[in-house]
């Protein structure tokens, strides 16, 4: 049990002051995008002519409420943020009650406006990029459901509410992966996704199973006045269990294996779904259970374990890759690793975490949209080995992408120094070894972005016959080179420590961490590891040529990144062969075991029947036979009866 | 006199009627074996009714002579009706009610 | 009781050798041997009308129809002695010998006391007190054993009825069956021989005389013939001297 002594600062209570104003309007942000997605999927192909617009327009008339919104709440007071606006009664039973509310707070108000404005940014760039595809009415109306899920997970204010986004994240990312249907590939990849969710999503239901067994409801309002009062198991299986939720949804270790095959799918939902918003959908569960995970130190320490495992798991995955799409997975993996890991960090590292969210989610699209860009013009060819000297020719999509490379690299000023650095600032004070590994891991991704940008944009021409490379459209280029703003801009979000004050009544006060070395010194260490990860890319890629074709005689290293470092095989060893084999054995037992018990029984009746008819010998002096013994056997009853 | 030795002799011609009944293949000889247990129940019957003081048991076997008489001759003229049929007075003959 | 002690071992072989003896007439006059004992151990038990009526309708006439039926049905295969059933015989003695002894054993537990005798029931003589029972507590009864046997005798004419196939033969038909006997087979186109004609002698076994001093085969019984004990013409026409000689003598 957690005492007041034990814990100099207790975790926040969610409050809910009522909707009023134009709060009363919350609704009609998920509102908007579902019914897109209803107009468009039951109408038809009636909607084909004008679907993709309607589904842009619902995005971004959703886009604008959030502004409006966010406004709303910066202008209240401190105490008033956490806005709960109460639908409907969902249902009862027994003493559980579980409403279908929607919570909008701080935290809920910087992902609104991710959402929405990134998605509606990818709607746009949709209607170029699936202007040819015959099946685009879907598309869309698959992107509004899914917009319309994430904006539930993030909106509910119970638990269950989160499990029903969750769900429909998923959904919505099968069918976007799976998008086209034809290739077996995508398929497979669909199934494959939605697999391997579904490891996750035990966690999260046993989780609210187990939040429901401890603290009798599900709502964060009673579960965060409450959860100082739990046991510590209780707070450690429901950590542990959220983790193994947010591991399925984010791709971390050890259910990461999805994700890269999930670039089967067309490039805006790589950007959307897998870069920046479901992913991350396992960062903000728990954030948002940030009155679970800061009162059980193992529960964290798990998430910093995974956090870093994984960090370094995808920069190493990246750096083998010739697929440009997977290249960047194996990059989102990696950082999502590092907001998993801020996140582990406790009231310290909570609204770290979300600030790279929000920078990850801007230069991560980019990129995934800018690789989207390059693949249009070189005929949907994804191997950058068929790249090379692009510079000239697309160079609106090399400024937007090289923008977006040097705000992962974490170069000062671009976003992703702000919010990378004082991760692994945080890190350092924590532990030093968990320092060490965020600190490799950007040198890593140094590397493979390098690398990635060498092969793309710099060399030789290494085109294919009949390829030639052209700059993309308008529809495409300006959502580029909106997300490349916001890339480049996105450090704002930490002037004067804004976002940590804007977070504070959501994830508690932190203490503020004491380095041992001025944070100056710091910043200039990592851009020394990240300079070192760019020189051995210019050494290794950059001078030489690069190989047309993959070439064969690699190190152990290198084999084992191009292999997920065996994750597939090691989930096919693990879990499926013996699956496999056990449900095998299982249908053996149960057609000789069990229906050999059942026919035996019938066989063995059958046998006796067979040897008790031979009595049945047709002759009537046997039959006078069996009369006597009966009639002998009823005398010696009745002198039983008398005499005994 | 006693009556226990009456009782047993009945008993014993009963048993060896039935075990003759049992043992013989031929249909008359079958039938006669028939007729000696009807004829150790009657000197039961007479027995018991000297050893009762009435003559209940007597009247009762009279009605048990009288049927008897009846069963015979019906009874053989079954069997002559199957010997004329089957040209067999075996009741092994008679054995299709079997498995 | 000296009849008893007599007559239960001769009751108890004969029905014992009812069980083992081949010949269906044998078991009959075993049987026999058993109701006419029994009829003598009814009187002893002081039931002389019973004892009169066993001996008239049981021995006389029940047993006499199995009799005449075993004469009808014949000698048949049935009466081999060997056991078809496999095991049958050895369980049936095994259960007769139980149901037996399970009977004596129950019977020896029970104390009869002492009987009554039947000297004041019998008081006027037992036929009028029987008949006085009778008919009056037992009238109905009787009503319906005498419909019972007027049922069973109807039954025995219906089972035994034989229904002719094919017409029955005129006399023109076996006129003309006799003529071509004769005309195939040279059977002999008159009737037989009537008693006396041609014959020496009435017995059985002396054949009738042809004109021509020859036996005629026609008169003598098949059976007769096969066992050989029929007397050849001369041994008759030796007799036959000896009767003229004594007659014309005399």
């Amino acid at each position: 049990m957690v005492t007041l002594e034990s814990l100099p600062h207790l975790p926040p209570v969610v409050g809910s002051v009522p909707t009023d104003g134009v709060f009363s309007l919350l609704w009609l942000v998920i509102a908007l995008p579902a019914l897109g997605a209803a107009i468009l999927l039951i109408g038809g192909k009636r909607t084909d002519k004008w679907g993709h617009y309607l589904a842009t327009a619902a995005v971004s008339a959703s886009f604008v409420l959030s502004l409006v919104l966010f406004f709303g709440l910066l202008g209240r007071d401190g105490e008033e943020r956490q806005v709960t606006q109460h639908l409907w009664d969902w249902f009862t039973a027994g003493s559980y009650q579980v409403k279908f509310d929607l919570l909008y707070d701080q935290l809920s108000a910087l992902f609104l406006l991710l959402i929405t404005g990134v998605g509606s940014l990818i709607h746009v760039y949709s209607i170029g990029y699936m202007e040819h595809d015959e099946r685009r009415r879907r598309f869309f109306g698959y992107l509004n459901l899914f917009v319309a899920s994430m904006l539930v997970l993030v909106l509910a204010a119970d638990y269950v509410g989160v499990f029903l986004g969750w769900e429909g994240v998923g959904l919505a990312s099968y069918l976007l992966i799976g998008f086209w249907q034809h290739k077996p590939t995508a398929a497979a990849a669909a199934k494959k996704a939605f697999v391997v969710n579904r490891v996750g999503d035990i966690g999260l239901s046993l989780g609210t199973a187990l939040i429901f067994v401890t603290f009798g409801s599900t709502s964060f309002a009673v579960v965060s006045a409450a959860s100082s009062q739990a046991s510590d198991g209780a707070l450690t299986g429901i950590g542990l269990l959220l983790l193994l939720a947010a591991c399925g949804k984010s791709a971390q270790f050890p259910l990461q294996t999805w994700l890269l095959d999930a670039m089967e799918g067309p490039t805006p939902v790589s950007a959307l779904i897998h870069a920046a918003t479901m992913v991350t959908a396992g960062v903000y569960l728990i954030v948002r259970s940030n009155f679970i995970f800061s009162l059980t130190e193992d529960a964290r320490t798990a998430v910093i374990i995974i956090g870093c495992i994984t960090l370094l798991m995808g920069a190493v995955i990246g750096c083998a890759k010739d697929d440009i799409k997977k290249a960047l997975a194996g990059s989102t993996m990696s950082q999502i690793g590092y907001m998993v890991l801020a996140a582990g960090l406790g009231p310290a590292g909570y609204a770290f975490a979300i600030f790279h969210l929000l920078t990850h989610g801007f230069f991560k699209a980019n990129m995934f949209l800018g690789a989207g860009s390059v693949m249009h013009g070189m005929n949907d060819d994804v191997n950058m080995r068929h790249y090379g000297a692009l510079q000239k020719a697309m160079p609106v999509t090399f400024a937007t992408f090289g923008i977006g490379y040097l705000a992962i690299l974490g170069v000062p000023p671009f976003a992703g120094f702000w919010s990378k650095d004082k991760i692994i600032e945080t890190a350092f004070a924590d532990n030093v070894l968990v320092g060490l590994c965020a600190l490799v891991g950007a040198g890593v991704t140094a590397f493979y972005m390098t690398r990635l940008m060498l092969m793309t944009y710099a060399g030789t021409k290494r085109w294919e016959k009949g390829v030639h490379p052209h700059e993309s459209p308008k529809v495409m280029t300006v959502p580029l080179i909106a997300l490349a703003v916001l890339s480049a801009l996105g450090g704002l979000l930490t002037l004067n420590g804004w976002i940590s004050d804007w977070l504070n009544p959501v994830v508690g006060e932190h203490e503020e961490h004491h380095l041992a070395i001025p944070a100056i010194v710091m910043s200039l260490i990592i851009l020394v590891v990240v300079a070192a990860g760019v020189a051995v890319a210019w050494f290794l890629v950059g001078k030489k040529p690069i190989p047309k074709v993959a070439p064969t005689e690699v190190s152990v290293f290198t084999k084992a990144a191009r292999a997920d470092l065996y994750g597939d095989a090691f989930n096919d060893a693990v879990v499926i062969k013996p699956g496999v084999a056990g449900i095998g054995a299982l249908t053996t037992f149960d057609t000789t075991v069990v229906d050999g018990a059942a026919e035996g029984t019938a066989t063995v009746f059958a046998a006796m029947s067979a040897q008790f008819r031979l009595l049945q010998n047709g002759f009537v002096r046997s039959y006078a036979l069996a009369l006597l013994a009966g009639a002998t056997v009823v005398v010696l009853a009745l002198l039983a009866v008398n005499f005994g | 006199m006693s009556t226990e030795p009456f009782v047993i002799l009945s008993a014993i011609l009963f048993t060896i009627g039935c075990i003759g009944v049992l043992t013989r293949r031929n249909a008359l000889v079958v039938f006669m074996c028939v007729e000696l247990m009807l004829n150790a129940s009657n000197l039961l019957l007479i027995t018991f009714s000297r050893a009762n003081g009435n003559l209940e048991g007597q009247i009762a076997a009279f009605f048990v002579m009288v049927v008897a008489a009846a069963e015979v001759v019906v009874g053989l003229a079954i069997i002559m009706t199957i010997f004329r049929t089957r040209r067999s007075a075996s009741v092994d003959d008679a054995s299709l009610l079997k498995y | 009781m000296v009849a008893f002690w007599i007559l239960a071992p001769i009751m108890v072989a004969a029905a014992l050798g009812m069980l083992v003896v081949r010949k269906a007439v044998h078991a009959a006059l075993l049987l026999a041997v058993v109701m006419m004992s029994l009829a003598v151990l009814y009187l002893a038990l002081d039931a002389p009308f019973l004892f009169a009526v066993q001996i008239i309708v049981y021995t006389g006439a029940i047993l006499m129809l199995f009799l005449f039926v075993v004469m009808l049905v014949g000698v048949d295969a049935s009466d081999s002695v060997v056991e078809t059933i496999r095991g049958h015989r050895f369980f049936t003695i095994v259960v007769g010998l139980a149901f037996g002894i399970t009977l004596v054993l129950g019977i020896g537990q029970v104390s009869f006391g002492t009987a009554i005798g039947l000297d004041e029931a019998n008081g006027e003589g037992n036929i009028p007190a029987i008949a006085k029972i009778l008919f009056t507590r037992y009238v109905f009864a009787f009503e319906v054993t005498s419909a019972l046997l007027i049922t069973a005798a109807l039954g025995a004419m219906v089972l035994a009825h034989r229904e002719r196939l094919t017409p029955k033969p005129t006399q023109a038909d076996l006129a003309a069956q006799r003529m071509r006997d004769y005309a195939e087979k040279g059977t002999h186109l008159g009737p037989l021989p009537p008693p006396g004609v041609f014959a020496r002698h009435n017995s059985v076994d002396t054949p009738a005389l042809l004109p021509d001093g020859t036996a005629a085969e026609a008169s003598i019984s098949r059976v007769l013939a096969a066992r050989g004990t029929v007397k050849s013409v001369p041994e008759i026409s030796e007799e036959i001297h000896e009767l003229n000689e004594g007659g014309e003598e005399s």
